[in-house]
């Protein structure tokens, strides 16, 4: 965009391996750039609280209307492997905050290490995810082979539901347990993916020395998306596998 | 600055030849398409709302006709449940939830002020692209077969249904993104972005409006969104949430969508307050009446409509305590509505009146707004909806706010900016005959309704007993009519870009920052940045040289 003669502000680099960033035009200083974008981070992280919102209130309705299928269904859920996830995130978080503090203080390659580091918590976070989902496919309570296949409603059985070894035998809907932990931990996991996306283009960005003491904001914000990522997860894990 | 008498300067009316605006400082397709200008998007944004309120009026016109015999003219009932459940898709999504924020709003809000852009330009073109989407998403449901489960999605028929609930879904769900957006966007604007000396209670009403409304779509789309995407779910694997085979509950679903879809009234309507509270002060050339009301009545509206979803589920089931407070919540929002209906009469009361086409709009407004509000209150009374509910009594009232009130509010906004916006004026005759014509086709087509809703027709059916004949017909003449005024209007406006009848800097003598930029405003809106240090609708403050001076 032309600029019609406006000098833009410009954040000088503190050294060598840093490039300098210009304010966006229409900000008069950086002060207000770096405001304006957080605010609307914020309210974006809003309505990714609201999104979940919806999910979660699903979750209370059902508990509570059929509190003996989410009690038994909540078993089938191995709670150590879900322990260790949350640490796994947990000490992501930790990582992902020495990334941005790093960027603050202008450490390159401390940046590029701890955003490494939180991007590895990541993929432990998705294979263990895996295994557990892999576990209910054998078991028979999520088959994922079958998860789109057509619902027949003369029989009335759900096709991705087995339950091969008869554990929710009795249960009033006992497939209710597993589709809201599939939904759940699924759009979770998929939030999970992205914040490690965009961790990496924060990484592209420090490499080329685009983050610095004048000028971290995009850490920053990727920083609190995966620290609402953690916070999600934290609430699930105690409502999923251990609450029932 | 207390001069009251026009002084015609010759010096001043000369035109400056080849003076640099927005419209024509770049040009080519991508200086568009890929602009991060808020004017140059909130025209791309009105362009593509004016195609889905001309799409979403044909299907308008298409159901009133077949509604002209009692067992139906056009259609088999799965086509007629098509056509309206596009008229009410098309209308809603497309139309009016994203029409004065993403257009009007976008233009004004940040010359309002006194900004150079808005917050994040970047996410204000991912919104209007969002749109277009969304757009091309429920035109490809069309091409799939179509949806008949009207615009509210409702479980469980909207799960059983084998048309494309999926794709109109998915379309809903990004639009809804596209709205959040928007709503973020202004919210970070008016925080971050205004002039130095524009204080909170400097601000122009309609940046109250936004601001409020900007609220409701951060806050109350997310949930809408997750509903829809549930729908979607339980269509392609069988969650059970909603599918009472399965252990569902539709009533669930229902709670789920007014949630939003509620709050979503306001989102539609709160903009069509901000563009009245201007165009009565600017049209009076007076201050405005409880200014402080109106701006924190906006935000009582925000936080109230949140708490009224339940009044669209009375005859569901629901808990009677939780009616006799979803009723009591109902009649409550009326009273921050009324306060600005009020203020806005008291406005009006012994101001100089100009009789302006924006004025005529505004002043259609007023009377139309009264009666759509007034018989939600009616609505909200529990005992007279069980009786109403699911009548055309409901359509003709929610038409009365949504048709009358806001494409009204749209249109008379869209002629006060106008030549704002373009440089150029339209022919007023042509303007007020169309009011005129609007007004009128407006109401033959839902006072009929109003009268058979009452006397028990049931809406969304495809054929009717022969006593409620005339009132069909009556309606249907009323929307011919109505359609009429409308494509008269979208021509004269169309017709003004190629006469470019000149307008005046300061058309209709505004005070706001709006009126104090350059006409059209150059690409970052003003000469020098401004400086507020008078308050808000001071007309004292009016040149009226800027009346008089032509646009270079």
């Amino acid at each position: 965009m032309s600029h019609d003669g406006h000098h833009s502000v410009v954040i000088p680099a503190p050294g060598p391996e840093f490039v300098p960033h210009t304010v966006a035009h229409h900000f008069d200083t950086p002060v207000q750039e770096f405001q304006a974008a957080k605010l609307g981070f914020w309210l974006f992280l809003a309505t990714e609280i609201l999104l979940f919102g919806g999910l979660f209130a699903a979750y209370f309705y059902f508990h509570e209307a059929y509190p003996e299928t989410f009690r038994v269904g909540g078993h089938q859920l191995d709670w150590r492997l879900g322990a260790l996830n949350t640490s796994v995130l947990l000490l992501s978080s930790w990582t992902m905050a020495m990334g941005v503090r790093s960027a603050q203080t202008s450490q390159k390659q401390k940046t590029l290490l701890f955003c490494g580091l939180t991007v590895l918590g990541a993929v432990i976070f998705m294979v263990i995810k895996f295994f557990e989902y892999q576990a209910k496919n054998e078991h028979g309570l999520v088959v994922f082979s079958e998860l789109f296949a057509p619902y027949d409603a003369a029989t009335g059985s759900i096709p991705w539901f087995k339950d091969y070894h008869g554990v929710m035998a009795g249960l009033p809907h006992g497939h209710l347990f597993f589709a809201i932990y599939l939904t759940m931990t699924a759009i979770h996991g998929l939030h999970v993916v992205i914040g490690a996306g965009l961790i990496l283009w924060i990484m592209k960005g420090a490499a080329k020395g685009r983050f610095h003491a004048g000028y971290f904001l995009p850490v920053d914000l990727v920083g609190l998306y995966w620290h609402l990522v953690d916070l999600i997860w934290i609430f699930l894990f105690p409502l999923l596998y251990l609450v029932p | 600055m207390t001069t009251n008498v026009p002084v015609i300067d010759s010096h001043a009316a000369a035109p400056q030849a080849g003076r640099k605006n927005f419209l024509n400082c770049s040009q080519g397709f991508w200086s568009w398409a890929g602009t991060l200008d808020h004017k140059r998007i909130g025209i791309m944004y009105l362009v593509g709302v004016s195609i889905a309120l001309l799409a979403g009026g044909l299907f308008a016109l298409l159901v009133r006709l077949h509604l002209w015999k009692p067992e139906g003219v056009l259609f088999g009932n799965v086509e007629y449940n098509q056509i309206f459940t596009l008229h009410g898709a098309f209308m809603v999504f497309l139309f009016v939830i994203p029409a004065i924020p993403g257009s009007l709003g976008n233009i004004v809000l940040p010359l309002m002020l006194g900004a150079k852009d808005v917050a994040l330009p970047r996410l204000n073109l991912l919104s209007f692209y969002l749109w277009v989407t969304g757009a091309v998403l429920a035109t490809l449901a069309i091409v799939l077969g179509g949806f008949d489960t009207g615009w509210t999605f409702y479980a469980p028929y909207s799960l059983y249904t084998d048309q494309a609930v999926v794709t109109i879904g998915l379309a809903v769900f990004v639009l809804g993104f596209s709205s959040i957006f928007t709503g973020l966007n202004f919210i970070v604007t008016t925080h971050k972005l205004r002039a130095p000396g524009m204080t909170w209670f400097r601000m122009p009403l309609f940046v109250w409006a936004i601001y409020a409304t900007s609220i409701l779509q951060v806050l109350a789309t997310p949930v809408l969104g997750i509903t829809v995407l549930l729908v979607a779910f339980e269509r392609l694997y069988h969650i059970g949430i909603f599918d009472p085979r399965l252990g569902g509950d539709p009533v669930l679903f229902e709670h789920f969508f007014w949630f939003y879809s509620h709050p979503a009234v306001y989102i539609m309507v709160l903009p069509a307050f901000g563009i009245i509270s201007e165009l009565v002060s600017v049209h009076s050339r007076k201050p405005l009446f409880g200014y402080k009301l109106i701006a924190f009545s906006s935000l009582a509206i925000a936080i109230i409509s949140f708490l009224v979803w339940g009044h669209h589920m009375f005859t569901s089931g629901q808990s009677t305590y939780a009616m006799f407070a979803f009723s009591f919540l109902t009649f409550f929002v009326a009273i921050p509505t009324a306060i600005k209906e009020f203020s806005w009469v008291a406005t009006v009361w012994k101001g100089s009146i100009a009789l302006n086409s924006p004025m005529l709009y505004t002043l259609a407004f007023l009377v139309i707004f009264a009666i759509g509000g007034l018989t939600g209150v009616i609505l909200g009374a529990l005992n007279v909806d069980i009786h109403l509910h699911d009548t055309y009594f409901v359509v003709a009232h929610f038409h009365y706010v949504m048709m009358g009130s806001i494409a009204l509010a749209f249109f008379a906004g869209l002629h006060h900016w106008w030549p704002k916006i373009f440089g150029v004026i339209y022919d007023e005759t042509l303007a007020k005959i169309a009011c005129g014509i609007i007004f009128v086709g407006f109401n033959a087509t839902f006072i009929p309704q109003f009268i058979m809703g009452s006397r028990g027709m049931p809406r969304r059916y495809a054929t009717y007993v022969p006593e409620y004949e005339p009132f069909h017909q009556a309606s249907t003449v009323g929307a011919m009519v109505l359609g009429g005024g409308v494509a008269l209007m979208v021509f004269y406006l169309v017709a003004s870009l190629f006469q470019r009848k000149t307008a005046m800097q300061n058309q209709w003598g505004g005070v706001t920052l709006d009126w104090l930029s350059p006409t059209p405003p150059p690409l970052e809106n003003f000469d020098e940045p401004p400086t507020v240090t008078t308050e808000v609708y001071d007309y004292s403050t009016l040149d009226y040289k800027t009346m008089q001076t032509p646009v270079a």
